[in-house]
């Protein structure tokens, strides 16, 4: 039976033939010194380390390493040695950690010759000491027992053996030492740290085929080593415990602080300043901050909606009660009880409004700084990080869909960002809605919707990685070839728009097939028995003029696709106007509803999720003349082409 | 410092040092029902609830309870509903948060009760406790003790109202019965 030693207890040892076990996790030296009846050690012959690992009954490992065995024979010991002291040291010089603190709590165990354990300890609270006696055995009336000892020595070996009252310590320290070097020397070498960005193998890949000169990430790649692989970390690579940490995510060390707002002077608001939220990565503190400005802009607005609609209703009241009340019709009673309720609620409503900018300018003074900082999948298309566009190496944490705003401050434009792989479908709606009623004619829409879903499916190609977002296009009566040609001359589709009713079934027939398996693979728990043909990237299928060339299997599927396909990453971008599809009823209604609704004009048909106010969204509009579109999808084709993984 | 207030006793809500106030948080902690026997899920809970109803000129505009956790303007945040109780240790189990700068210029009352859900009277609750506390530096501004407070399921605590450029707050502690702030509107208005 194993006994667990604490510190200072002691045990009987039952044999005098023993092996001693020491297990840490980083390379140490394992020793053992021999001391007389007064706890002395007599000479340089009294100490077993790995320059001079024999001594009679006693032998010591010849190097550092993280695991030791000791063997001792008790009965083999001189007569005059009457305590064997075993000693665990750190290597000095060897780049290895410096102090016991920063290692695992070193192991030691006694065990017989079969392997049973006899007693073990665990050396807990060492912090800056560089040596360590761990055991004790020693003779008692004739029979020799082990006891917990865990003394530590900051100076490392050449204090322990003062302290032990060899005359040399210092020369033999020195020895040791450098016999140790000698032995590290000889072994292999540890393997590098692992450079920060290892886990994205694509990057060397990407930058080998990259266009242009060290892209960020090649730029990245030297920085310092990590937290967690610092050197004396327990959690390296050389045995020791399990390392938890998910190589790819360093989620275990902290991130930098957030920048945060300077405090504010007396009565008046703090500066803002871009990534003032929560967060692990600066884009979550973006999207974090982004949505913060979103529910700060809809509550000020409800405070002041709220206000002004008070104001108004107890003006009317009050009219109605001086029109009501007999006394008012004679002199100017009337007259003045109605000025005063006027002046009330104008008094009201200026405060109401004074609120509200106070408020606003702070949030256009927030977005001020913010819109700048906002990375590739946040920013509009007039920002000039699209100029700098390169080929992502990670699906983004959202995509900017449009800017929302609020008929009190129409200039002040929140970001809408959506999560990504996208959670709903897309509707892009082509037909006229009720604001538009003044804009264009029906082949406008038309073409405007268009526009704007390729705009839409170019910034998703754009931001997910080459080759992990596959777009498939059913444009069935060919209506759409002008605005799709960006796609198609840059040659980042799939394959050719599919025409014709055959082209449509075609297309869903695959994609119906897809989901089909990658469900039945998950059901089943068995990724791996997916067809190794089978495309692994998100896949997107934009349809346009939607029912046209669709025939009632087809619909069929195209709802199966929209109500299964976001779980398995196949995702719709209709184009349509709902009047089209009229004959089929309520049939398509939860197919709407399936939908997120986006217009290609400005309209107010989004709700907040907090206070649900009619929010005015706009597409994201290429500024007129830009060519960033189609500079950012012919990257995106070179990287589909040479295979930019 | 901790202020027992007594009934209709008004405090200016100003610190000592003479700043306003700018964020106050109605606290309500209780002791949870012990456990019973074999099937504790049995037991029979006690669940308290805060709510805080904010009035324009003596009519409710909006309210903030535990189905409706923020007031459409941000200003009042409940931080969530508590079924239980606590350990009855003094611990606030619900809190609402009041940011008094915020709040919309027309809302001149902020009326805070405690209701009894789940029925039983304050006499039978343990531990239960209602107070108000500075949230700038965590200083109790006024404590109700509601257990042993005879046959009643519901308090309305105290009002915060406007009173120049400031706030004051009135305690009411007034002992009404309801299931939920609706059923205490009537209770609530002569107070305002």
């Amino acid at each position: 039976m194993t006994a667990e030693l604490v510190r200072g207890q002691n045990h009987p040892l039952p044999e005098t033939r023993l092996e001693i076990r020491v297990s840490v996790g980083k390379p140490i030296v394992a020793g053992a010194t021999l001391s007389d009846d007064r706890g002395k050690v007599r000479g340089t012959d009294w100490v077993a380390h790995p320059g001079s690992p024999t001594l009679p009954g006693l032998e010591v490992p010849r190097q550092a390493a993280a695991d030791h065995r000791l063997a001792v024979d008790l009965g083999a010991v001189p007569e005059a040695v009457h305590r064997v002291n075993v000693l665990l040291a750190l290597p000095v010089g060897a780049g290895g950690p410096v102090s016991f603190g920063s290692l695992a709590a070193p192991f030691v165990a006694v065990t017989g010759l079969d392997g049973t354990e006899v007693a073990s300890y665990t050396i807990t609270d060492l912090d800056a000491e560089s040596a360590v006696v761990a055991l004790e055995l020693y003779r008692r009336h004739d029979a020799w027992k082990v006891r917990a000892v865990g003394q530590g020595y900051a100076g490392g070996l050449a204090d322990m053996l003062t302290d032990q009252g060899l005359p040399q310590a210092h020369e033999l320290a020195g020895a040791i030492n450098e016999a140790v070097a000698r032995g590290l020397a000889r072994s292999v070498a540890a393997p590098p740290p692992r450079p920060p960005d290892e886990a994205r193998v694509r990057a060397t890949g990407q930058t080998a085929a990259g266009p242009a000169g060290p892209g960020p990430e090649s730029a990245a790649a030297p920085q310092p080593v990590p937290a967690p692989h610092q050197p004396g970390d327990a959690s390296g690579t050389t045995g020791g415990p399990v390392n938890y940490t998910h190589p790819g995510r360093q989620t275990s060390a902290p991130p930098p602080p957030p920048p945060a707002a300077a405090p504010a002077e007396p009565g008046r608001a703090a500066q803002p300043v871009a990534g003032d939220a929560t967060g692990w990565s600066m884009e979550e503190r973006l999207y974090n901050q982004v949505w913060g400005m979103f529910e700060d802009l809809a509550r000020a607005t409800a405070a002041y909606r709220s206000a002004v609609d008070f104001a108004e209703s107890r003006m009317d009241q009050e009219l109605d009660k001086v029109l009501s009340d007999p006394r008012s019709r004679i002199g100017n009673t009337g007259d003045l009880a109605r000025e005063a309720a006027r002046t009330k609620h104008g008094l009201l409503v200026d405060r109401a409004r004074d609120a509200l900018d106070r408020d606003l300018d702070q949030l256009a003074a927030e977005s001020g700084v913010v819109e700048p900082a906002l990375p590739m999948a946040f920013a509009g298309w007039d920002s000039p990080v699209w100029h700098a566009y390169r080929t992502p190496m990670e699906i983004p944490m959202a995509l900017r869909l449009g800017d929302l705003h609020l008929p009190e401050r129409p200039d002040l434009r929140i970001p809408m960002l959506v999560r990504l792989p996208l959670e709903r479908g897309l509707w892009i709606d082509s037909g006229r809605s009720s604001g538009t009623d003044t804009l264009a004619d029906t082949d406008q829409l038309r073409r405007l919707a268009m526009d704007s879903a390729v705009a839409h499916a170019a910034r998703l190609l754009a931001v997910y990685p080459p080759g992990e977002f596959t777009v498939h296009v059913i444009d069935a009566a060919g209506a759409a070839a002008g605005a799709l040609s960006p796609l198609v001359t840059a040659g980042v589709l799939d394959g050719a728009p599919a025409a014709g009713a055959a082209g449509v079934s075609a297309v869903l027939a695959k994609l119906t097939q897809r989901v089909d398996l990658v469900q039945m693979a998950i059901r089943a728990g068995a990724a791996d028995a997916l067809p190794p043909d089978l495309d692994t990237a998100e896949q997107l299928l934009i349809v346009n003029d939607f029912p046209h060339g669709f025939d009632d299997r087809a619909v069929t599927q195209l709802r199966y696709l929209a109500d299964e396909g976001p779980a398995v990453g196949v995702h719709l971008m209709l184009v349509a106007d709902r009047e089209d599809a009229a004959e089929y009823g309520p049939l398509l209604d939860p197919l709407w509803r399936a939908l997120l609704r986006l217009t290609p004009v400005a309209d107010d048909h989004l709700a907040d999720p907090w206070v649900g106010h009619a929010w005015t969204y706009e597409p994201p509009m290429v500024p007129p003349g830009s060519r960033v579109l189609k500079q950012v999808l012919d990257q995106v084709a070179h990287a589909r082409r040479t295979g930019g993984r | 410092m901790t202020v027992n207030m007594t009934k209709g006793q008004a405090i200016s809500l100003q610190k000592d040092d003479g700043g306003a106030l700018t964020a106050v948080r109605m606290g309500l902690g209780w002791q949870a029902a012990p456990r019973r026997g074999l099937f504790g899920s049995r037991t029979r809970e006690v669940d308290l609830d805060a709510s805080a109803v904010l009035f324009a000129d003596k009519q409710p505009i909006d309210v903030v309870f535990f189905k409706h956790l923020v007031s459409d303007d941000g200003s009042v945040r409940h931080t969530g509903d508590n079924l239980v109780g606590g350990a009855g240790q003094g611990g606030d189990d619900e809190s609402i948060l009041v940011d008094l700068a915020r709040i919309p210029v027309h809302i001149d009352q902020i009326v805070f009760t405690v209701n009894s859900f789940t029925g039983q009277t304050f006499q039978e609750v343990q531990n239960a406790f209602c107070r108000l506390v500075d949230e700038t530096n965590g200083q109790e501004l006024a404590r109700y003790t509601l257990d042993g407070g005879g046959q009643y399921t519901a308090q309305i605590m105290a009002k915060v109202h406007r009173a120049g450029a400031g706030w004051q707050m009135t305690a009411i502690g007034n002992p009404a019965n309801g299931r939920t702030f609706q059923d205490l509107m009537p209770s609530i208005l002569p107070h305002l």
